[in-house]
C-alpha cells in the first residue's frame, strides 16, 4: 500500500492552479517541512506584550484578537492567563478584538480561537510569569526555582514579597516569545479545567450593556438601509422629498444603489425606511436557479476539479458496491438579532463598533470602500447576537461607516431589519456529494470514491467588494473572485477526506466559482454536509455488510483518540449491536474529527418518527468529545449541546427559498427553525480530557456528526434512507408512504 | 407626552402613541434587556411583562400600555441582587450569545407568577413563541425549573456551582 | 317534510321508542363475530394507499387523534349540547380498537352507525354522511385503518345525561335523519361535479360543521350549508347566504382547499386549518371536484357581494371615525403594519376588507384570531400572527372589533361583543391550561 497523499491546495494554486490529476509523494513530503514556529498566534504576533500587559499599578490585562461570539472565549482566555500567571481568575481582564489594541488574528472562525489565541495567551502568560520570577530572583538574589508566586506577587522563601506591578519594568514584556515555555503541570491547575462561570452572562441576564445593539453614544442618530428587492437591482428612481420632511428625519444617504435614511429616533428611522422603500423604484435583473433542482443546477455549473486525496492498494478489491448522492440546500445563519453597527467619523478618522468576526480584514475592506488609509479606520469588536459564521455583521459595519461619513461627528447606529438579515446575509452554500464504495469479501470497505460540488465557503472581506454597501455604491466595487479555501482545513472539501483506513480511496473536489446566491462561511463550512454524507454512507455500507454501525466504524478506524470517542459515546448511550428500538423509534450513530485535525466528536441519537405525519423528533443524544486539554468543561458542553440542537434544526427543517429573482425566505414564517416543541428530552455530553495536549476547539465539531446521526436514526426507525437535506416531515412521510 | 409605568416608576416619554413599546423602552428609557429580533412578533426576543402577562413589545404600541404596569428584566433584579429567575440563568449558565435570553426569562417569569410549579411540558409549551439560534434550549429549560425551585425556597442556600 | 314538523315528529318518535317495546325490533342489531386482527401485509398496498387519501378527505384524524397521543387512538372529547362524547379508538388494536372487526362490521358502521357488537353509535360519528360512501371506498378505508399501528387505549366513557345515555334511542334518531342515497347526482353537470357531490355529501361531511343543527342535533335539511358551529368557532355559510365579501368561485375554492389560503379570502384558521392540512395530501382531482361542487352550491351571490374581478381596496387606516378613535388607533398601530404592509398572502396579513370573519354573523372567529394569534406550525413554513390577548384589554378589544366591523365589514355592529370577548378569553384560558400545543405539523404541508 502506498502512503496516502493529501494535497495542499496552496501548493496546487502556487503551481498555477492547474487541474491536478496525478501527484507524487515528493509533493507531500515537501509540505511537511516546516521551520520551528512559535505556538498559536504568537507565530504572527510574537511580542509578549501583545498578549499580556502588566501595569505598574498591578493591573493585569490579557489581549486577544479574537471576538467573543457567545462561545465563552473571553472566560476561557481569562482562565488560561490566570492559570499560567498563577493569579486568581478575577485578578485580570481580557480585551477582545480591536484594531488599536489587539493583535491581528484574522477571523474568529473555524474553531480556531482556542488553538490560535488560547495557545498564544497560554505561552505568553507562562513566559511573562517566568520573566517576573527571573526579575524577582535578581532583586531577591535568590535562585528562581526557590521562588513561588501567589496573588500576583513573587514570594521568597524568607517571606519577602514583590508584586507583579512592582516587578514589571516598562519594556519587560516587550520581548519576543520563545518557542517553548515552562508551562504549569496540568495536575496543579486551579483555574483551567474548571467550569468557571462565564464573565459575560451576568450582564446578559440583568439588562446590562452586552451587545453592540445596546450602545448609546452621545448625540447618536439611528439609520436604516433600504436594500434592493433582488441581487443586482438598479435604483431607477426615488423621490425622497416627502421622506426628508418626515418628523425627526436627519437625512437620506443615496450613493448609487445604496440608499439609507437617518433619523433622530429609531422608530422614526424605521417609519422613514418604510416610506423610502415604497418610494424607491428598482430595475431587477436577477435570475436565480430552480430551487427544487439544486443537485442538477450545481453539478451543471462549470467547476475547477481537484483530486485532493488518493490512496491505492491494488491488492484489495471490492465485490458488492453501493452508490449514493446527497444534497444540501442553501441555509441561513439566521441570527436572532439582526446585524448592527455604530460608526462615527471625526476629524478624518472613522471608528466602527461592530460584531464582525475579523476586525482587521473588515477594517481593510471598509478603508478601501471609503478610500481612506487603514490607519485612519479603527474597528472595535463589540458582541452581537450569535452569528455562526459570516452573517450581516461586516455589511452592517460598512453601512454604518458609509452613512457616518455623510454625517461627520455624529455617531450613527444602523440595525438591519429581520427581512434584510434573512434576505441579504451570505448563506451557507448548497452542496452535492456523490459517493460510491464497495465491500470486500470480509465486509470491509475495499474502495471509496467521494466527490463534492461546492462554492467556496468564504467570501469574507478581504476587499471592499465583499461588502454590500461597496457593491451598491455608485463607484461600486466588484465582488472578488472566489477562491477555494486551502487544505488541510479546506472549505467545500472540509472533511471530504475520510478519516477511515480504506485501502483504496479517491476524493474529488469540484469547486464551483459561479455563485447564484450570495454565500459565505457558515459554521463548519463544508464539513457539515461532507460528514453528513460520509457518515450516512457508512451506515448504508454497514447495512450492506450486515454489520453493526458502531463496530463497522471501529473496524475502519485506527486513530486511537477517534476510537476512544466512538467507544465512549456508544457506551454512554447504551449502544447494543443489533438492538431493535421501540416502535417508531430508531438509533443512530456518527463520528468525525473536525477538519481531520481538530476536535473528535461522536454522537449517538434516538429519534421518534410519527408514521402518519412523518414528523421526526430527536428524543435524546449522547455525545463524546475530545477537544484536547480542557480549559472550561462547561463551555465545551455548552458548545456541543448547542451544536446538536442547531444541527437538528438545520437537518430537519432548514432551506433558503427563492423564486426566479428574489429570496423568499425572509423571516421566521418562511425560514422556520427549531422551536421548543422539538427540543429533545435530554442531551448528555461526555468530555475526554487530554491534559497537556493542544487545545482543539469545539465550536464546530458537533454539527456534522449530529446531522448524520439523526439521518441514521431516522433510517433505523423507518427503514428509509433520506439523502437530501433537510430531512423534512414531508420527505419522511413521502418515503414512508412510498 | 405619554406617561408609562415601567419597573415601578412613571416615565414621561415623548413618543407617538403608535410607537412600539420596544422602542420606547430601548431608546426613550435606555433599557437594554428587551431586544429587537424581528419586529413581527415571531421570535420573542422583545418580551416584557405587562400587568403580569408576557407581551411582545415589538408589536405592542405605546397606546395599549397606558395605565398598565410594564416590567422589564431590569426591573426584576441586578447582578448584585438577582431575582430568582436571573440567579437560575446564571447558575445554569443558560446562555451562549444570550440575545434571546431576556425575552425567554420574562415569559418564564410570567409563567412562574401564575403557576409556581409548572411541568416540563408546560414550560416547553409556554416558551413556544421564543426562538434561540445557539441551541441553548436544554439549559434554558433547566434554568426555568431551577427558578421555580428558587422561588419556592426563596431563602434556600444558593448553589453557586455551575451544575 | 318541513323542518319544524320533522323535529316535532322526531320528538314524538323518540318518546315512542323509549316507551315501547315494539321499538326493539328497530333498535336491535346483531353482533358480528369478532375475528383475529388481520396481518397488515394481507392488504393490497394500492388499496391501502387509496384508503389513506380517503381518510384524509374524511378528516378522520381530527376527531380520532388527540395531540400527542397515538394516531387514530381516539379519546378526543367532543362537546355536544347533550354532553361530551369521546371519540373511539379506530386503530387495529383487538381489545380497545377495531382490530377484531371484520370488514362487514366496518362497512356497517359507516353505512348505518352500528358497532361490531350491535350497539348504536352516537351521530357525532357522522354516519349520516358516511352512509353515502361506496363499498369500495369503505373497503379502502378499512384496509388503511387495519394497517395502522395498533394502540391499546380505551377512550373515556361518554358523559351524557339520562335518557341520552340510552343507546337504543339512537335508533329513533336514525329513523328520522339517517337517509342513504342522499347524494345529488346530475349527469348534465359532468363527472367532476358529481364526484364532488359524492365527496362533499359523503366522506368529507362538510355539512357536519357548515350546516346548522336542529334541537336533536341533526343537520337542518332546509338550511344546508347555511353556516354552523364547531368548538368556539363559526363555520361559515357556504350557500348563497355566505358573507364572504368576494364571491367564491371554483378556482378560489380549489386554491383555498389545496394551499390553505386564497388571496381574496385569507387563510384557513381554527378547525378549518386542520381540514385543509389534510387535503394538502389528497389528489388534485378530488380537491378540484370538491371545489367545483361547492362553488355550485354557493349559488348566486347576494347583491352586496363582489365578484372576484372587482377591486376591494383596503381602507386607509387613518380616517378614524370620531366615535371609535380607540379602535382606529389600535388598528393603525398594531394591525396595519402587517394587514396593509403590502406583502402577499399567506405571509402578509389579509386585507381586512376581504375578511369573512369581520363580515360574519358573530365576532367569535375574529376574536379567536386576534386574541390567540396564529402559532407557528413546528418546523414548517406557515403564517405566524402574534396573539394580543395579553396586551389588549377587554375594552380595547371591544373597541377594535367594533371599529373593524364598521370600517371593513360595513355592517351593523355585532351585539354583545363584550360578552363574546369574555367567552373567547375563557376558551383560550382553558386551552392554555390544558397545555394545548399549536396544531400538529401534519396539519399543514403547504404553502
Amino acid at each position: 500500500m502506498t502512503t496516502p497523499v493529501v494535497l495542499d491546495r496552496r501548493s496546487v494554486l502556487a503551481g498555477g492552479g492547474a487541474l491536478i490529476v496525478s501527484f507524487s509523494l515528493r509533493h507531500a513530503a515537501a509540505q511537511q517541512q516546516k521551520g520551528p514556529e512559535l505556538p498559536g498566534s504568537l507565530a504572527k504576533t510574537p511580542n509578549l506584550d501583545s498578549w499580556i500587559r502588566i501595569d505598574a499599578d498591578g493591573q493585569i490585562t490579557a489581549f486577544t484578537g479574537k471576538a467573543e461570539l457567545g462561545q465563552g472565549f473571553r472566560t476561557a482566555f481569562q482562565q488560561i492567563a490566570a492559570e499560567q500567571l498563577d493569579i486568581a481568575f478575577d485578578a485580570l481582564k481580557v480585551i477582545t478584538a480591536d484594531t488599536k489594541l489587539t493583535a491581528n488574528e484574522g477571523y474568529t472562525s473555524g474553531s480556531h480561537s482556542m488553538q490560535d489565541s488560547g495557545t498564544a495567551i497560554l505561552h505568553a502568560a507562562a513566559q511573562a510569569r517566568a520573566l517576573l520570577v527571573a526579575e524577582a530572583a535578581k532583586r531577591f538574589d535568590v535562585p528562581p526555582d526557590k521562588l513561588r508566586t501567589e496573588n500576583a506577587a513573587v514570594i521568597a522563601p524568607d517571606g519577602r514579597r514583590l508584586s507583579f506591578g512592582e516587578l514589571v519594568a516598562s519594556d519587560m514584556l516587550h520581548v519576543q516569545a520563545q518557542p517553548t515555555s515552562s508551562l504549569k503541570d496540568p495536575a496543579r491547575f486551579k483555574v483551567m479545567g474548571q467550569p468557571v462561570p462565564r464573565v459575560d452572562i451576568p450582564a446578559k441576564v440583568t439588562g446590562g450593556v452586552a451587545y453592540v445593539q445596546d450602545m448609546r453614544l452621545p448625540g447618536m442618530v439611528h439609520a436604516r438601509v433600504v436594500r434592493p428587492p433582488s441581487y443586482g437591482a438598479q435604483l431607477a428612481e426615488c423621490d425622497t422629498a416627502a421622506i426628508e420632511k418626515m418628523p425627526g428625519v436627519v437625512g437620506i444617504v443615496r450613493d448609487g444603489n445604496f440608499l439609507a435614511v437617518v433619523a433622530e429616533k429609531e422608530f422614526g428611522a424605521v417609519k422613514a425606511m418604510k416610506a423610502l422603500s415604497a418610494a424607491a423604484k428598482w430595475r431587477e435583473s436577477a435570475k436565480l436557479p430552480n430551487q427544487h433542482d439544486l443537485a442538477n443546477v450545481l453539478t451543471a455549473l462549470p467547476s475547477q476539479d481537484f483530486a485532493i486525496f488518493q490512496r491505492h492498494d491494488a491488492a484489495v478489491s471490492g465485490a458488492r458496491s453501493l452508490e449514493a448522492t446527497y444534497t444540501r440546500p442553501y441555509q441561513s445563519h439566521g441570527s436572532i438579532g439582526p446585524s448592527c453597527a455604530v460608526a462615527q467619523f471625526v476629524d478624518g478618522a472613522m471608528t466602527v463598533w461592530t460584531h464582525t468576526q475579523g476586525v482587521y480584514p473588515d477594517r481593510q475592506a471598509i478603508a478601501e470602500m471609503l478610500g481612506m488609509p487603514q490607519s485612519s479606520v479603527r474597528l472595535i469588536h463589540v458582541e452581537g447576537s450569535g452569528c455562526y459564521g459570516h452573517n450581516g455583521a461586516d455589511d452592517a459595519a460598512a453601512d454604518a461607516a458609509l452613512i457616518a461619513r455623510a454625517l461627520p461627528g455624529r455617531p450613527v447606529r444602523v440595525q438591519w431589519m429581520r427581512e434584510q438579515e434573512h434576505g441579504w446575509e451570505p448563506y451557507g452554500p448548497a452542496m452535492v456529494t456523490k459517493l460510491s464504495a464497495s465491500l470486500d469479501g470480509s465486509g470491509k470497505i475495499a474502495d471509496w470514491n467521494f466527490a463534492v460540488w461546492s462554492n467556496t465557503h468564504s467570501m469574507r472581506p478581504g476587499g471592499a467588494g465583499s461588502l454590500l454597501a461597496a457593491q451598491h455604491m455608485a463607484r461600486s466595487f466588484a465582488v472578488p473572485a472566489p477562491k477555494p479555501l486551502p487544505l488541510p482545513e479546506g472549505g467545500g472539501d472540509r472533511n471530504a477526506i475520510p478519516i477511515y483506513n480504506f485501502p483504496n480511496a479517491h476524493v474529488m473536489h469540484h469547486f464551483i466559482p459561479a455563485m447564484p446566491l450570495r454565500i459565505s462561511a457558515m459554521r463548519a463550512l463544508g464539513a457539515y454536509h461532507n460528514v453528513f454524507s460520509i457518515e450516512s454512507f457508512m451506515d448504508e455500507l454497514a447495512g450492506l455488510a450486515g454489520a453493526d454501525p458502531v463496530a463497522f466504524r471501529l473496524n475502519h478506524l485506527d486513530d486511537p483518540r477517534g476510537r476512544a470517542v466512538v467507544e465512549k459515546a456508544a457506551q454512554e448511550f447504551g449502544w447494543v449491536s443489533g438492538r431493535r428500538a421501540p416502535q417508531n423509534r430508531g438509533y443512530g450513530f456518527a463520528f468525525a474529527r473536525y477538519k481531520n485535525l481538530a476536535a473528535y466528536c461522536a454522537i449517538a441519537t434516538e429519534v421518534e418518527v410519527d408514521p402518519e405525519t412523518g414528523r421526526a423528533r430527536l428524543v435524546r443524544a449522547v455525545a463524546a468529545v475530545d477537544a484536547g486539554q480542557v480549559v472550561n468543561p462547561d463551555g465545551i458542553t455548552n458548545q456541543i449541546e448547542g451544536a446538536i440542537v442547531q444541527s437538528t434544526s438545520w437537518t430537519l427543517y432548514e432551506s433558503v427559498t427563492f423564486d426566479q429573482a428574489r429570496i423568499t425566505s425572509i423571516d421566521w414564517q418562511t425560514y422556520p427553525i427549531l422551536r421548543f416543541n422539538a427540543v429533545p428530552d435530554s442531551i448528555a455530553v461526555h468530555i475526554i480530557n487530554r491534559p497537556g495536549q493542544p487545545f482543539l476547539g469545539s465550536g464546530e465539531t458537533g454539527q456534522g456528526p449530529a446531522a448524520a446521526s439523526l439521518a441514521n436514526a431516522i433510517a433505523h426507525a423507518t427503514g428509509k434512507r433520506l439523502r437530501d437535506l433537510p430531512l423534512s416531515r414531508k420527505r419522511i412521510k413521502d418515503a414512508i408512504d412510498a | 407626552m405619554t406617561i408609562v409605568k415601567v419597573n415601578g416608576r412613571d416615565h414621561q416619554v415623548d413618543a407617538d402613541p403608535d410607537t412600539p413599546l420596544l422602542y420606547v423602552l430601548r431608546n426613550d428609557l435606555a433599557l437594554n434587556a428587551a431586544k429587537f429580533g424581528c419586529g413581527l412578533g415571531q421570535c420573542g426576543s422583545c418580551t416584557v411583562i405587562v400587568d403580569g402577562k408576557a407581551v411582545l413589545s415589538c408589536v405592542t404600541p405605546l397606546l395599549l400600555v397606558e395605565g398598565k404596569q410594564v416590567t422589564t428584566l431590569e426591573g426584576l433584579g441586578t447582578v448584585a441582587a438577582p431575582a430568582p429567575i436571573q440567579r437560575a440563568f446564571m447558575e445554569e449558565q443558560a446562555a451562549q450569545c444570550g440575545y434571546c435570553i431576556a425575552g425567554m426569562m420574562m415569559r418564564a417569569q410570567a409563567l412562574l407568577m401564575r403557576n409556581p410549579k409548572p411541568s416540563d411540558a408546560q414550560i416547553r409549551a409556554e416558551l413556544e413563541p421564543h426562538l434561540c439560534r445557539c441551541g441553548t434550549h436544554m439549559r434554558i429549560l433547566r434554568a426555568v425549573h431551577r427558578a421555580a425551585r428558587l422561588m419556592d425556597t426563596a431563602d434556600a442556600a444558593s448553589d453557586r456551582s455551575v451544575r | 317534510m318541513p323542518g319544524q314538523l320533522r323535529i316535532i315528529t322526531g320528538i314524538a318518535a323518540i318518546a315512542l321508542v323509549a316507551g315501547a317495546a315494539a321499538a326493539f325490533a328497530v333498535a336491535w342489531r346483531p353482533q358480528i363475530a369478532a375475528m383475529a386482527p388481520p396481518r397488515p401485509d394481507t392488504f393490497d398496498p394500492d388499496i391501502v394507499k387509496r384508503g389513506r387519501d380517503l381518510a384524509a378527505i374524511g378528516n378522520c384524524n381530527t376527531c380520532h387523534t388527540v395531540h400527542g397521543d397515538g394516531n387514530y387512538a381516539g379519546g378526543l372529547p367532543v362537546p355536544t349540547p347533550f354532553g361530551t362524547i369521546f371519540s373511539s379508538n379506530i386503530t387495529p388494536d383487538a381489545e380497545t380498537g377495531i382490530g377484531s372487526w371484520p370488514e362487514e362490521a366496518f362497512v356497517r358502521a359507516m353505512r348505518s352507525g352500528v358497532g361490531r357488537d350491535g350497539r348504536h353509535l352516537y351521530p357525532t360519528f357522522p354516519y349520516d354522511h358516511f352512509t353515502n360512501v361506496s363499498d369500495a371506498d369503505d373497503r379502502a378505508l378499512y384496509a388503511f385503518l387495519m394497517t395502522r399501528q395498533p394502540v391499546h387505549a380505551s377512550p373515556r366513557a361518554n358523559q351524557l345525561t339520562f335518557p341520552l345515555n340510552y343507546r337504543p334511542l339512537i335508533a329513533g334518531w336514525k329513523l328520522l335523519y339517517l337517509r342513504s342515497g342522499d347524494v345529488p347526482s346530475d349527469a348534465a353537470k359532468g363527472a367532476e361535479w358529481n364526484r364532488g357531490a359524492y365527496l362533499v355529501e359523503g366522506l368529507a361531511h362538510c355539512g357536519a360543521c357548515h350546516t346548522p343543527r336542529n334541537a336533536l342535533g341533526a343537520e337542518r335539511v332546509n338550511a344546508q350549508f347555511a353556516g354552523g358551529d364547531v368548538d368556539n368557532w363559526h363555520a361559515y355559510a357556504l350557500n348563497d347566504t355566505s358573507r364572504a365579501p368576494v364571491r367564491w368561485t371554483a378556482d378560489a375554492l380549489y386554491a383555498y382547499l389545496r394551499h390553505g389560503w386564497q388571496a381574496d379570502h385569507g387563510t384557513a384558521r381554527g378547525p378549518m386549518a386542520e381540514v385543509v392540512g389534510n387535503l394538502a395530501t389528497v389528489a388534485d382531482s378530488d380537491v378540484r371536484a370538491i371545489a367545483v361542487y361547492m362553488a355550485d352550491v354557493s349559488g348566486a351571490p347576494a347583491p352586496d357581494r363582489k365578484s372576484p374581478t372587482d377591486a376591494v381596496a383596503p381602507s386607509a387606516a387613518a380616517d378614524a371615525t370620531q366615535a371609535n378613535a380607540t379602535g382606529a388607533a389600535i388598528y393603525a398601530a398594531a394591525c396595519a403594519s402587517c394587514h396593509e404592509g403590502g406583502r402577499a398572502l399567506p405571509y402578509g396579513g389579509v386585507n381586512l376588507a376581504l375578511s369573512t370573519a369581520i363580515a360574519g354573523p358573530d365576532p367569535r372567529n375574529l376574536l379567536n384570531i386576534v386574541l390567540s394569534g396564529v402559532g407557528a406550525v413546528p418546523g414548517e413554513r406557515s403564517p405566524i400572527m402574534p396573539g394580543f390577548a395579553a396586551s389588549v384589554d377587554d375594552a380595547q378589544m371591544v373597541a377594535l372589533a367594533n371599529y373593524l366591523r364598521s370600517k371593513f365589514g360595513k355592517r351593523q355592529l355585532w351585539k354583545d361583543v363584550d360578552k363574546a370577548v369574555r367567552d373567547a378569553r375563557a376558551v383560550q384560558a382553558a386551552s392554555l391550561a390544558a397545555g394545548d400545543a399549536p396544531a400538529d405539523s401534519s396539519q399543514r404541508g403547504k404553502p
